[in-house]
């Protein structure tokens, strides 16, 4: 098995992108990836590209050769390959990527995620989301993803003692790290009292508690690293691919409030990057509802089991504290285009890494990770990455 | 959901018949053809469970799907049965009444309608075990 780096990032800006369509934002997103990189496009191997619901969204599958064909790839007819997992759909295809150019099996491989959520009304949204949970036990009895993580956030509160504020505590930091972002889909401040009074959605969750509706994507150049060094001087490594699956449905979990794939997981990317919980400075975690993030953290072990929502009120995970979280704004501010957020989590990664990341750019970060999960847990892969 | 998804499971939602591995005795519900804990080597049996459980945890469901909209708000909840496993289904009792822990039975109930003029949709809900309501 071969090191990978990173060599090229490209983001889109995340949010309701009325005026472009899912072509037009993989192009871009993939274009800024491929000029961040140095590299002449006849020289790309593969694609790998995240996407959940292509189907549901914009009544397109065979996302992969569409891809290829818009991104000027179809006339050298490069491999390409959608990758789904729900909403860890662009986690996946990055793992793809690198376990194909870790393998020898490819050199250069584009790896990336899109999503056009806002081309359809917001039921058919929700309905389409709801598809990543279990639709003959779970969502043909109500249950909405909402009210999944509302299910995990209520008995968190009964068995944890966490409260509201808490969980809004999550929000209201990852607004606050979103105004630093010039490409979230939110950067304004928002207030705890501002969750709270907003609309209920599934008890106790609010719709401030509920990352949003989104349109982007996102894409990253892998190489091996042997020869990264070609491309760019500050190649970003991949210390760590781990993958994990767990019960389609939440209520088959042993526990309702831990995400087992996610520590199964972590487990496995400590072990292959030769780290612990601790030697992580900085992460980008799936924050899809706020108790997500409360649970991310104590399930990868950088809290203790039920001390999530005191560690985020008392500030440990913001931007300045001891490990940043969601520098980005999250899935909550920065957006969540569930095709694109595994892969907009490691392009957080590399500018992070690289010194590049503005605003927010944390102090002396030397090994970042990010978690990507699928539905309520079914999924989730994790990564590692260092300078 | 088409007719025939819907159709080749209502004996099923209906009548709270899941599965019993007679190899390691681990009940199942929804049914499982293969036992998770004995795979290739599972004895799966049809199960009718009791319908008597608790609720684990719960949630009010105030912004739902299509089909579910006329319904909300809601209780959505996951149901430990006595017999062992947990499922997903809707309480149906006051709202201030819903907690942890609260013991409830199985009810058939509506679950939805295709459209006004479609067909209906039944199935197990829970209503608390104290209530008369049956």
């Amino acid at each position: 098995m071969r090191d990978v780096a990173i060599i090229g990032v490209g983001c889109t800006e995340f949010g309701e992108l009325w005026d472009r369509s899912f072509r037009d934002i993989f192009v871009e997103a993939g274009v800024a990836a491929i000029e961040d990189s140095n590299l002449q496009g006849g020289k790309i191997d593969a694609l790998y590209v995240g996407n959940m619901s292509g189907g549901r969204f914009i009544e397109q599958e065979h996302i992969g050769s569409l891809i290829a064909d818009y991104s000027g790839l179809a006339g050298f007819h490069v491999p390409s390959t959608r990758v789904e997992a729900a909403c860890a759909s662009g986690g996946l295809a990055l793992r793809q990527g690198i376990i194909a150019v870790a393998s020898g099996y490819h050199d250069i491989v584009i790896a990336g995620g899109a999503e056009k959520m806002t081309d359809v009304d917001v039921e058919t949204t929700t309905d389409a989301l709801a598809a990543a949970a279990d639709r003959e036990w779970e969502g043909v009895m109500g249950a909405t993803f909402p009210g999944l993580y509302a299910m995990i956030a209520r008995l968190h509160m009964h068995k944890y003692g966490t409260t509201s504020e808490q969980l809004a505590s999550v929000a209201v930091k990852n607004h606050h790290h979103g105004t630093m972002n010039p490409k979230a889909q939110f950067q304004n401040e928002i207030s705890i009292d501002a969750v709270l009074n907003s609309v209920m959605v599934a008890d106790p969750l609010h719709v401030f508690d509920c990352s949003p509706i989104s349109d982007g994507a996102a894409a990253v150049v892998l190489a091996p690293a042997e020869i990264a060094k070609k491309f760019t001087d500050t190649p970003i490594y991949i210390k760590a691919s781990a993958q994990a699956s767990g019960t389609l449905s939440l209520h088959d979990r042993p526990d309702i409030t831990t995400i087992d794939a996610t520590v199964a997981a972590a487990n496995r990317a400590y072990k292959m990057a030769k780290v612990t919980p601790k030697d992580i400075d900085f992460a980008e975690v799936h924050d899809c509802f706020t108790i997500a993030e409360i649970c991310a953290i104590e399930d990868m072990g950088f809290v203790k089991k039920g001390e999530g929502g005191k560690a985020t009120m008392d500030g440990m995970t913001a931007i300045g504290g001891k490990i940043p979280i969601n520098t980005s704004g999250g899935l909550k501010a920065c957006g969540h285009p569930v095709g694109a957020t595994g892969v907009k989590q490691a392009v957080e990664m590399v500018l992070q890494l690289r010194g590049e990341a503005g605003k927010r750019q944390i102090d002396g970060a030397e090994i970042g990770l990010t978690h990507n999960v699928g539905g309520s847990g079914g999924t989730a892969v994790i990564h590692i990455f260092g300078r | 959901m088409t007719v025939a998804r819907f159709w080749r499971r209502l004996k099923n939602m209906y009548n709270l018949i899941g599965t019993h591995c007679e190899k390691c005795g681990g009940f199942y519900y929804p049914p499982r053809n293969l036992c998770p804990k004995c795979r290739r080597s599972s004895r799966s049996v049809p199960f009718k469970f009791k319908g008597t459980g608790e609720v684990v945890t719960y949630t009010i469901v105030h912004s739902s799907t299509k089909d579910f909209e006329k319904q909300t708000p809601y209780i959505l909840a996951i149901i430990k049965l006595d017999e062992g496993p947990s499922l997903t289904s809707q309480v149906i009792c006051d709202h201030s009444d819903i907690h942890i822990g609260m013991k409830v039975r199985s009810a058939f109930r509506k679950l939805g309608e295709e459209s006004e003029k479609g067909m209906l949709y039944y199935g197990t809900k829970f209503v608390p075990m104290e209530s008369r309501n049956k």
